[in-house]
């Protein structure tokens, strides 16, 4: 080999020094760290129609990031979009409408599929994770009327440096039981 | 809120006016004689990044990667555009207003001097001395508020980013203030240290004819004399040879050679000397802490020009490279000397030399013989080297010292818009890869030829006129294919140099022709870059400093190239020791290195250790990870699309396909050759003006350096885009198959 950067010791060629953001457990720290940090996010559903349908929600992810949680009243444009079609993708970021944002702020935008409605949401350890992120939210999660929604995740894509993109597949799409 | 100040209205908050500022405050109050001087506080320059969100286009210039992830080259190329995001943004027209009646209204149409004042440098920890600009001999308002934009700007320049981070200065916080003194055209000038920073029971007085900036720039060198500090009395005096002097001149500040008489008298009588030394003390006890003053005298007034902390002078610890990237920064006329040292001497000396060692027979040497050739050739081997590090690279500086006239003069919408100037004559590279093109096309007319190379190449062909092309070729190149990569005999990877040959024959000239209807362009804009000197002397240094960086251009590819031929006769040596090793069973000896395989040469009984495990990288953790977008420099312009082939060792290099994108922790010397067959080019390092980047402008083929663990990330085959407009590199393509 010809003259090296200075960065990379001559011993080791620079081909094998793989940084910390190659490393999957560092990306799935950032991206837990980043689900922990927001409360909210935008959910995507698809009409009967074939639209697009975005809208804010309340969420919570469990430590492993195999699944991503909501609540719903039955009533929505959501809920029904969701019982026609269960892909959904969901968008969080940490931006802080102001210009650092373009160079500071991260987005996952992640890809899932609704694979378990609730409808009595009071026993379920997803629903008491729900609620340690959301206490205020215990009396809309209780009601009758709301259905508790379980995501499986099957991707993460994580956009931080205002363009770097890196993926964090979860599981494979065969895995997702239909629901 | 007002911006613009006289010194006397200032106050002492070093936040709002910067220590230089500040310090002068000081020494008025203390009655010492101070050129007439305004003060624009970090106001204005808030106003001016605030007010044009030049603030995030800074920080996303500087937030593409870590900080801790960007080579040198990176972080010159960063602060380039950031200087140019300064240049080519108008003040706001309030702020133009306020500070332009200012200057006009003190300094008229008299010369200025426009000093950095940032509210880092008084702190004595920090010594930013030297790291951000000043400008010299600047005349009335419109050019006045450029200069004022120039020092903005140096608060991003490399010196000051690469030595920010060890300071924790904050880039969000960062702010700059700016000092206008009217200029005094001193007889004589020079910098006082209360205490030598090297031994604290002196001090140092060193003063020189004319400005100091000479002495600054380190273009004169000083009278000096060391004081006792105590006795305040001379200890030693040191005469240079004193033969040029720094003066202004129309608008600029020349280097001037000393008249005789002068060159033969101190600028100082030893009295006067002891006058100044005695200042700096008066100076140290305004300040309580010893100082570095620069001063000038005209007549018999001394002016004092500033004055700062004496810091202790950091060394840094021996990988501290960052020294030597600093002493990279050369001027023209050393750049100048350099230049007539590498094309006279070292090139020259550097071919001859590998040439020698190619003319030995390495077969017919004994073992013991061999051993003194191979430990020879690594000598060889390292001397040019280190004369790659001492001389090549600095004179790549040329390049960048040209770059930052140009922008200066141009202001051009794309900061590297000058490397289109640089390229006039043919590289080595394209040189060479002509010529494999031609013995390419020479194969594809003979297809008995072609099959022999299918065949497994090279010892079963007997075509005469194709074995004396490939002698010729190598005679005059060198075999790029050996000394690359150590894990292969360079008669074993001549089939794939063939292999090689066979795909640039069949590749199409078209890209390389493209190219050609480009040189008109390059006409136009020298000739509009020319336009703008209308003065003859103006002309002639523009002239002078694109010659001087075609030349550090060219010879940026040369000496790569030549170095190689270097490197490849120390791996013939290496690879005949190890020959005949594995000829006698020793274990292992295809991969011993060249200590092991000189001791096992010279002492049969000698075993070698068992080779160390070789690193590779392990896939595991990646399996559910993937790259999707990955961020890099756009080194050069263009949309290529293809399956990555990820260059790991000459195996990888010879199985490379026409249409493929080239994925690598570096574009190698040896590796360029593949470049016109590429439709992209990614590399781990990082620059617009590293050899890869040259190279991939050259063919314009779309180009992203600096993209960290490219190699690791993106693996032969994935489907990649390489974005070399905005340096964006995209794998997998699955779900995006949009026409670009």
């Amino acid at each position: 080999m010809s003259i090296k950067g200075w960065y990379s010791p001559a011993a080791v060629p620079a081909i094998f020094v793989v940084n910390k953001m190659t490393n999957r457990e560092q990306l799935q720290r950032e991206i837990a760290e980043l689900l922990l940090s927001q409360k909210l996010g935008v959910l995507a559903t698809q009409s009967s129609e074939g639209s697009a349908y975005a809208s804010l929600i309340a969420f919570a992810a469990t430590d492993d990031l195999q699944k991503i949680v909501f609540a719903t009243p039955k009533a929505t444009r959501k809920f029904a979009n969701i019982k026609h079609n269960p892909k959904v993708s969901l968008l969080i970021d940490d931006r802080s409408n102001n210009e650092k944002d373009f160079h500071d702020a991260q987005a996952i935008t992640v890809m899932g599929v609704v694979d378990r409605i609730d409808d009595d949401a009071s026993q379920s350890e997803l629903a008491s994770l729900y609620l340690s992120k959301h206490p205020y939210l215990e009396d809309f999660l209780r009601s009758p009327s709301t259905a508790f929604i379980i995501i499986s995740v099957r991707s993460y894509y994580l956009v931080s440096r205002f363009q770097e993109v890196m993926e964090l597949h979860i599981r494979d799409a065969n895995d997702i039981p239909a629901l | 809120m007002r911006t613009t100040y006289l010194l006397s209205e200032i106050s002492r908050d070093s936040k709002v006016f910067g220590g230089k500022a500040t310090a002068l405050k000081r020494l008025q109050e203390a009655g010492l004689r101070l050129p007439a001087t305004l003060c624009i506080s970090t106001e204005a320059y808030k106003q001016f990044v605030s007010g044009s969100s030049m603030q995030e286009k800074i920080q996303l210039e500087l937030h593409r990667k870590k900080f801790s992830d960007m080579r040198w080259e990176e972080i010159w190329d960063a602060a380039l555009r950031i200087r140019n995001l300064f240049l080519r943004q108008d003040l706001p027209e309030k702020l133009a207003r306020e500070i332009g009646w200012a200057v006009e209204e003190h300094f008229s149409e008299n010369p200025v001097v426009v000093r950095s004042s940032a509210p880092e440098e008084d702190a004595a920890a920090t010594s930013f001395a030297g790291l951000h600009e000043s400008f010299v001999n600047i005349r009335s308002t419109g050019p006045i508020l450029e200069h004022v934009k120039l020092v903005w700007a140096s608060l991003w320049s490399d010196r000051a980013l690469l030595y920010r981070q060890e300071l924790d200065l904050d880039f969000a916080r960062s702010s700059m203030a700016v000092v206008v003194q009217e200029l005094i055209s001193g007889e004589v000038s020079g910098i006082t240290f209360s205490i030598n920073p090297a031994d604290a029971s002196e001090g140092v007085v060193e003063a020189v004819y004319g400005l100091n900036q000479g002495l600054v720039d380190g273009e004169v060198e000083p009278d000096r004399w060391v004081f006792h500090r105590k006795e305040e009395t001379i200890k030693e005096h040191y005469t240079p040879r004193r033969e040029k002097f720094m003066a202004p001149r129309g608008d600029d500040v020349i280097l001037t050679g000393l008249p005789e008489n002068k060159s033969l008298q101190p600028p100082l009588s030893p009295k006067e000397a002891a006058a100044i030394y005695r200042k700096a003390k008066q100076i140290e006890n305004v300040f309580s802490k010893p100082q570095d003053v620069e001063w000038t005298r005209l007549g018999s007034d001394l002016f004092i020009l500033q004055s700062r902390p004496v810091t202790a002078r950091q060394d840094g610890d021996k990988d501290d490279k960052r020294g030597w990237y600093l002493s990279l920064q050369r001027s023209e006329d050393n750049l100048k000397k350099l230049r007539l040292k590498i094309e006279q001497v070292h090139l020259p000396a550097m071919k001859s030399e590998a040439a020698e060692l190619a003319a030995t027979d390495l077969e017919t040497l004994p073992d013991k013989e061999l051993a003194g050739e191979l430990e020879h050739r690594q000598q060889v081997k390292e001397k040019w080297t280190a004369v790659y590090w001492e001389d090549f690279i600095p004179f790549a500086h040329g390049m960048r010292l040209f770059g930052k006239f140009y922008n200066d003069t141009v202001s051009p919408a794309d900061p590297f818009e000058f490397v289109e100037l640089l390229s006039n004559v043919p590289l080595l590279s394209k040189n060479r890869n002509k010529a494999l093109r031609k013995i390419g096309a020479y194969v594809q007319q003979h297809p008995d030829l072609q099959q022999a190379i299918a065949a497994g190449g090279g010892s079963n062909i007997t075509d005469v006129e194709f074995t004396r092309q490939m002698k010729e070729f190598i005679s005059l190149y060198g075999d790029p294919f050996c000394g690359t990569y150590s894990d292969r005999t360079c008669d074993a990877s001549r089939s794939e140099l063939l292999n090689v040959i066979v795909q640039m024959a069949r590749s199409s000239t078209t890209q390389e022709e493209s190219r050609i209807g480009q040189e008109t362009d390059k006409a136009d804009l020298e000739a509009a870059f020319f336009a703008r000197f209308t003065e003859g002397a103006k002309r002639a240094r523009a002239e002078s400093l694109l010659d001087l960086a075609r030349a550090s251009y060219r010879l940026r590819d040369d000496d790569n190239i030549v170095l190689g031929r270097v490197e490849e006769q120390f791996f013939r040596a290496l690879q005949e020791g190890r020959r005949r090793l594995q000829e006698n069973h020793v274990e292992g000896a295809a991969d011993l290195d060249d200590s092991e395989v000189i001791r096992s040469l010279v002492d049969r009984n000698y075993k070698p250790g068992s080779k160390k495990q070789k690193k590779t990288p392990s896939g595991q953790d990646n399996r559910y990870m993937k790259a999707r977008q990955l961020l890099g420099q756009p080194a050069g312009p263009g949309i290529g699309r293809g399956r990555a082939r990820v260059i790991d060792s000459a195996k990888d290099l010879a199985l490379f396909k026409k249409g493929e994108v080239l994925v690598c922790d570096a574009v190698d010397p040896n590796m360029t050759f593949v470049v016109p067959l590429a439709a992209g080019v990614v590399e781990r390092r990082g620059g617009m003006l590293i050899h890869g980047a040259i190279i991939a402008r050259e063919y314009g083929i779309a180009c992203v350096t600096g993209v960290p663990d490219a190699a690791a990330l993106i693996h032969t085959g994935d489907e990649v885009t390489v974005d070399g407009y905005l340096g964006i590199v995209t794998v997998g393509q699955k779900d995006s198959a949009v026409a670009l």
